[in-house]
C-alpha cells in the first residue's frame, strides 16, 4: 500500500526518515496524555459524555474546544449547543422526478458542515440509475461515480441518499458507548468526543449514511465554516464517525435556515420542515404526494421521504 | 515459617524455568519477538496516520482485524469441547489436558481483545465502553454484551488455571469441589461467547448475509472444528518438548469429536447454501460474490472453494478411524480444518457482509501491509504468551517446578 | 402534548420569528408588494422597460419571425407573443381573462395552464424555495428556472464524483483540495 503512494505527484514516497519520524510521532501519540504539560489534553481525555455534563462543565468544554479550533484553523469559532425546539420533529422530502444529479447538494453540504476534503468525506451520495433497472430495493446497478459532461443524462434518473434520521435508528441501538442518540426533534447526533471509532454503527446503518475519519481530516483554512454546533459541523477528529444532522447548526435556530442542501438545490427537489406543523411543506408532501421511504422492510422508519411530483 | 519474600523467590524460580531452553526454544522466541516488533511498528504507524493505512473504507468498514477476532473467539470457545467430556464423563485421558485448552482459551481471548483494540479509531477512549466509569450501552448493544462475556470468560479461565496451578505448584492436589462450579459455569459461558459474537453480526438487518438465523449455530459448529484441531497440533508439540504425557487415546478421541462437529458444520453450510441459491432472492448477492463472483468481482471465490474443499477433505479424514489414527493424515486434516475455518469464519464471514455495500457498491477489500503487520504481531504475541505460559505451567503440572509456601495460608 | 399547547408554542415561536425575520441578514431583496416574496424577474440586460422601444411602435399582430428579438425561439406550446405579452402596454403581462399583471407576478400567467405546478409552487413543494424553514421564505418565479420561451430546465455540468475507496490513500498533503463548489457561479 505504501509503495504505491509514490506514483502520484501529490503523494510523497515514504522514505526511511519520514518512516522513523512517523514512528516517533506514533510513540508520542501513544504517550499522550502522559508526559505533556498541556492540561487541555488531560481535560479532553477525561471529558465526560455530553449528556452527563452539567451546564458549567459544558461551558468549560466549549471554551476549551473553541480555543483548540481557533489555534488550528486561525479563526474564531462559535460552538453552539442549542437544544431541540419544542414542538418540532424534522422531516425531509426529496422529489425524485426533479433531481438531475448535479451534486450541488453534496458539495454545499461539504462546505457548510466542514467535511474533510482529504481524505474525502461526503455525507450525501447521489446514485444514478438507468431507466428500467432494478433500483428501489437493489442498488447493485446504481452508479455513484457517474461523470458526464451534462446532467441529467438521457435515460437515467438520480437518487441522493444521506442520513434518513430514522425514528428507529439501528445505529443508535448498536453503539456500545451511547456516543450516538436520537434527540427530541428527531435528529440522530454523535458526540465526536465520546465515539471510540468501533464502526459498529456503520455496519448497522442500512443507508450508508455514516462516515469514518480514516485519517486526520484536512480542510483548507480559507474554507472553514466557523459557525458550528457541538453535534453538527464542528471540525471532527481522526478516528471518529460522522453523519448528516439536517444542518443542526442552522435548523435549530429560531428562526432557522433551511439545510444547506435544500438551499443550494437548483431544481428545488429538496423539501424540509416540521412534521408536527400541519402547514409545513413536508406535511403537504406526505399528505398530497405518494411518498415512500428507503428500505421500509427494515422498520427503521426514516423521516426522509422520497416522492415523485410528476 | 512465614517468609515475606517467598512470593518474589517463587517468581524468580518460575522465571528461571521459563528462561531455560534449547536453541530451538530461543530461536522460536526470537522469531516471535521479531514479528511482535513488526506488529508494534505497524500499529504505531496506524495510530499516527490513522486507519487510512488499512484497506478498510466506508464501503467495507470492518476487515482483517475483525475477521481474526471472530476466528479467535471460536478458538477460545472450543476449550469447552475438551472440558465437557473431561469432567462430565470423567474421561481420564482428556482430563489431563484440559489445562492446555484453558490456557489456549486465555491466549485466544487476549488476542481477541488485541484485535478489537487495533480496530478502534480512538483506542485511548476504550474506557467509554466500560460500565460505571464509561457509558456502556447495555443491554441494547451486542458489543457491550461481547465485552462482558469475553472478559467474563477470560476471568473464569484465569481463575480455573490459576487455582489448578497454584495448588499444584505447592505440591497439593486441587479440589474438585472448588473447580467443579467454575467448570459448570464455563461450559455455557463458552457457548455464550460465540453466540454473542455471532449475534453481534446477526442482529444487523442492514446486512442480509449476516442477518440469517443459521449464523450462530454455524459459528458454534465451525468453532468446535477449528479449536480442537488447533489443540491436537499443540498436544503433539507439547508432548514432544515436555515431560507431559498425552495419550494417543485422548488425541484420537478428540479427532473423532471433530468428525462429528465438522459433519454438523458441513450440514449447516449446505442448509444455508440451499436456502440462498434455491430461493434466489436479492439477498443472494453476498453469497454469490463469495462462491461465484458478483459483477466481475471475484477476489474471494478461490479462497471460499479452497476452504470448502479443505473442510470436506478433513471431514473424511477424521471420519475414518484408519486415517484419523495415522499421525500424518491426522495432522494434515488438522491443518486443513484450521485453514478452512480461518478462511470461512474470518474474511469469508466479515467481508461479504459489506459486499455489495448497503448502496450497492462493490469495493473489493484485501488487507493492507499495515493490517497484515499488526495481525502478524498479534498472532506472534499470542504465540509468545502461550509459549511462556506453557513453559511455566507444564513443569508445574508434571511436578518439576514446585514453590515453597510463604506460610501465610491455613495449614491443612 | 395537546393541540392547545402546540398552538401556544407556535404563537410564542412565531412572534420572534416575524420580528427577527424583518431584521434578518438572510432577508432577500424580494419585492414585498407581490403576493409571494420573489427576487426581481430575470430580464435580459437592457431590455426592460419594453416601452422604451415599443411605446411609439405600431402593434403588428401577424405571427412572424422576429427581426429584433432574434434570440427568442419559442419552444413552448403552439403559442405566440400575445398569449402572454400585452400588445397595448409591453411593460406588463396579460392573463387570458384580460387582467393585467406585472412581470413580478408572472406566476399567475404560468398558472393559467400549469395549475397543479402552481398549486405545488404556492405551498413551496414545486420549485426552489430558500430562507427560513420556520420563518420567512423566498420563492423563485417560474421564469427564474424555466425560460418562458423555452421552459425546459437547462442541463448542468455535474460536480466531480466522489473519490473511489481504492484511490483514497494516505498522502502527505501539500495542498488541501478545495471545494469544487467554489468554482461555479450560479
Amino acid at each position: 500500500m505504501l509503495k504505491k503512494t509514490g506514483k502520484h505527484p501529490l503523494y510523497k514516497s515514504v522514505d526511511r526518515r519520514s518512516f522513523l519520524k512517523g514512528t516517533a510521532f506514533g510513540l508520542a501519540s501513544l504517550a499522550i496524555p502522559f508526559g505533556t504539560s498541556d492540561a487541555s489534553v488531560w481535560d479532553a481525555f477525561f471529558q465526560k459524555h455530553f449528556r452527563e455534563m452539567d451546564d458549567d462543565e459544558i461551558k468549560s468544554v466549549i471554551k476549551r474546544m473553541e480555543k483548540e479550533y481557533a489555534d488550528e484553523y486561525k479563526t474564531d469559532f462559535k460552538i453552539k449547543t442549542t437544544g431541540p425546539l419544542p414542538g418540532v420533529k424534522f422531516g425531509y422530502g426529496l422529489d425524485l422526478s426533479l433531481c438531475i444529479g448535479c451534486r450541488r447538494c453534496v458539495y454545499a453540504c461539504v462546505k457548510e458542515n466542514n467535511q474533510s476534503r482529504d481524505p474525502q468525506i461526503h455525507w450525501i451520495t447521489v446514485l444514478q440509475f438507468k431507466n428500467g433497472e432494478r433500483w428501489v430495493n437493489v442498488f447493485e446497478e446504481a452508479d455513484r461515480y457517474y461523470n458526464p459532461q451534462e446532467v441529467p443524462e438521457e435515460g437515467h434518473f438520480y437518487m441522493p441518499v444521506q442520513c434518513q434520521q430514522c425514528e428507529n435508528p439501528p445505529c443508535v441501538k448498536v453503539c456500545p458507548t451511547q456516543a450516538t442518540w436520537k434527540e427530541r426533534d428527531g435528529i440522530v447526533v454523535i458526540d465526536y468526543n465520546w465515539c471510540i471509532g468501533c464502526r459498529y454503527c456503520m455496519a448497522a446503518c442500512p443507508y450508508g449514511a455514516r462516515h469514518f475519519n480514516w485519517g486526520k481530516p484536512h480542510i483548507d483554512k480559507s474554507e472553514i465554516n466557523p459557525d458550528v454546533h457541538y453535534f453538527g459541523n464542528r471540525p471532527r477528529y481522526k478516528g471518529v464517525v460522522e453523519k448528516c444532522t439536517f444542518c443542526i447548526q442552522r435548523t435549530r435556530e429560531n428562526p432557522g435556515r433551511y439545510p444547506a442542501c435544500v438551499e443550494i438545490c437548483p431544481v428545488g427537489a429538496r423539501k424540509f420542515g416540521n412534521l408536527l406543523d400541519p402547514e409545513s411543506e413536508i406535511r403537504y408532501c406526505i399528505e398530497n404526494k405518494r411518498v415512500f421511504r428507503l428500505k421500509e422492510d427494515l422498520n427503521t422508519s426514516p423521516k426522509f421521504y422520497y416522492f415523485f411530483s410528476i | 515459617m512465614s517468609d515475606l519474600f517467598q512470593p518474589a523467590k517463587n517468581l524468580f524460580t518460575a522465571m528461571k524455568f521459563v528462561a531455560k531452553g534449547g536453541k530451538w526454544y530461543y530461536g522460536w522466541l526470537a522469531l516471535l519477538s521479531l514479528f511482535i516488533f513488526i506488529g508494534a511498528i505497524s500499529y504505531i504507524k496506524q495510530l499516527d496516520k490513522g486507519m487510512i493505512l488499512t484497506a478498510m473504507r466506508d464501503q467495507v468498514s470492518w476487515g482483517f482485524y475483525i475477521s481474526n477476532f471472530t476466528f479467535l473467539v471460536g478458538v477460545a470457545a472450543a476449550a469447552v469441547l475438551l472440558v465437557v467430556p473431561a469432567y462430565l464423563y470423567n474421561f481420564k485421558p482428556i482430563k489431563e489436558i484440559v489445562l492446555l485448552g484453558e490456557i489456549l482459551a486465555i491466549t485466544a481471548i487476549i488476542m481477541c481483545l488485541m484485535f478489537v483494540i487495533s480496530d478502534l479509531g480512538r483506542p485511548e477512549r476504550g474506557w467509554h465502553i466500560l460500565p460505571l466509569i464509561g457509558a456502556m450501552h447495555f443491554p441494547a448493544s451486542l458489543l457491550a454484551w461481547d465485552v462482558l462475556v469475553l472478559n467474563g470468560y477470560l476471568a473464569i479461565n484465569c481463575i480455573a488455571v490459576f487455582y489448578v496451578l497454584y495448588r499444584l505448584s505447592l505440591g497439593k492436589e486441587y479440589k474438585m469441589s472448588v473447580l467443579w462450579p467454575i467448570i459448570i459455569l464455563s461450559i455455557p459461558w463458552a457457548i455464550s461467547i460465540h453466540t454473542v459474537t455471532a449475534f453481534l453480526y446477526n442482529g444487523l438487518s442492514a446486512r442480509p448475509f449476516w442477518n440469517a438465523s443459521i449464523l450462530a449455530p454455524r459459528f458454534i459448529a465451525s468453532a468446535l472444528c477449528s479449536g480442537p484441531a488447533l489443540m491436537l497440533l499443540i498436544f503433539q508439540i507439547v508432548r514432544r518438548v515436555s515431560k507431559m504425557e498425552i495419550s494417543n487415546t485422548a488425541i484420537f478421541k478428540i479427532a473423532e469429536l471433530i468428525a462429528y462437529t465438522m459433519g454438523l458444520n458441513l450440514f449447516l453450510f449446505a442448509a444455508e447454501f440451499f436456502k440462498e441459491f434455491y430461493s434466489g432472492s436479492v439477498h443472494l448477492a453476498p453469497m454469490q460474490y463469495l462462491y461465484f463472483g458478483l459483477h466481475g468481482h471475484s477476489n474471494l471465490v478461490i479462497w471460499m472453494w479452497l476452504a470448502f474443499i479443505f473442510n470436506l477433505t478433513a471431514f473424511f479424514i477424521f471420519l475414518r478411524p484408519k486415517t484419523r489414527e495415522n499421525f500424518f493424515t491426522l495432522n494434515l486434516a488438522c491443518v486443513l480444518i484450521i485453514t478452512g475455518v480461518y478462511i470461512e469464519k474470518g474474511m469469508g464471514l466479515i467481508v461479504p457482509g459489506f459486499i455489495p455495500d448497503v448502496l450497492g457498491e462493490i469495493y473489493e477489500y484485501g488487507p493492507s501491509l499495515i493490517e497484515k503487520g499488526v495481525a502478524l504481531g498479534i498472532w506472534a504475541a499470542g504465540a509468545l504468551f502461550f509459549t511462556l505460559f506453557l513453559k511455566f505451567a507444564l513443569p508445574v503440572y508434571t511436578g518439576e517446578l514446585r514453590f515453597k509456601s510463604s506460610g501465610f495460608e491455613r495449614k491443612e | 402534548m395537546n393541540l392547545k399547547s402546540i398552538s401556544k408554542i407556535f404563537l410564542i415561536v412565531s412572534i420572534p420569528v416575524v420580528f427577527l425575520s424583518l431584521l434578518s441578514s438572510h432577508a432577500i431583496s424580494a419585492d414585498e408588494t407581490t403576493d409571494y416574496p420573489v427576487p426581481p424577474p430575470p430580464f435580459s440586460e437592457g431590455i426592460f422597460p419594453c416601452s422604451g422601444c415599443h411605446a411609439g411602435m405600431e402593434v403588428n399582430t401577424n405571427i412572424r419571425e422576429l427581426s429584433f428579438h432574434e434570440d427568442i425561439k419559442l419552444k413552448h406550446f403552439d403559442g405566440w407573443c400575445f398569449n402572454c405579452h400585452n400588445p397595448d402596454n409591453r411593460d406588463v403581462l396579460r392573463l387570458a381573462s384580460g387582467k393585467i399583471i406585472t412581470f413580478k407576478e408572472s406566476e399567475y400567467l404560468c398558472g393559467q395552464c400549469h395549475g397543479e405546478k402552481f398549486r405545488n409552487w404556492k405551498v413551496g413543494v414545486h420549485g426552489k424555495r430558500t430562507g427560513l424553514w420556520n420563518g420567512r421564505k423566498e420563492y423563485r418565479l417560474c421564469v427564474h428556472c424555466h425560460s418562458p420561451h423555452q421552459p425546459r430546465f437547462k442541463p448542468l455540468k455535474p460536480l466531480p464524483p466522489p473519490v473511489r475507496p481504492e484511490d483514497s490513500k494516505y498522502k502527505t498533503i501539500e495542498q488541501i483540495p478545495l471545494n469544487p463548489l467554489n468554482s461555479i457561479k450560479e
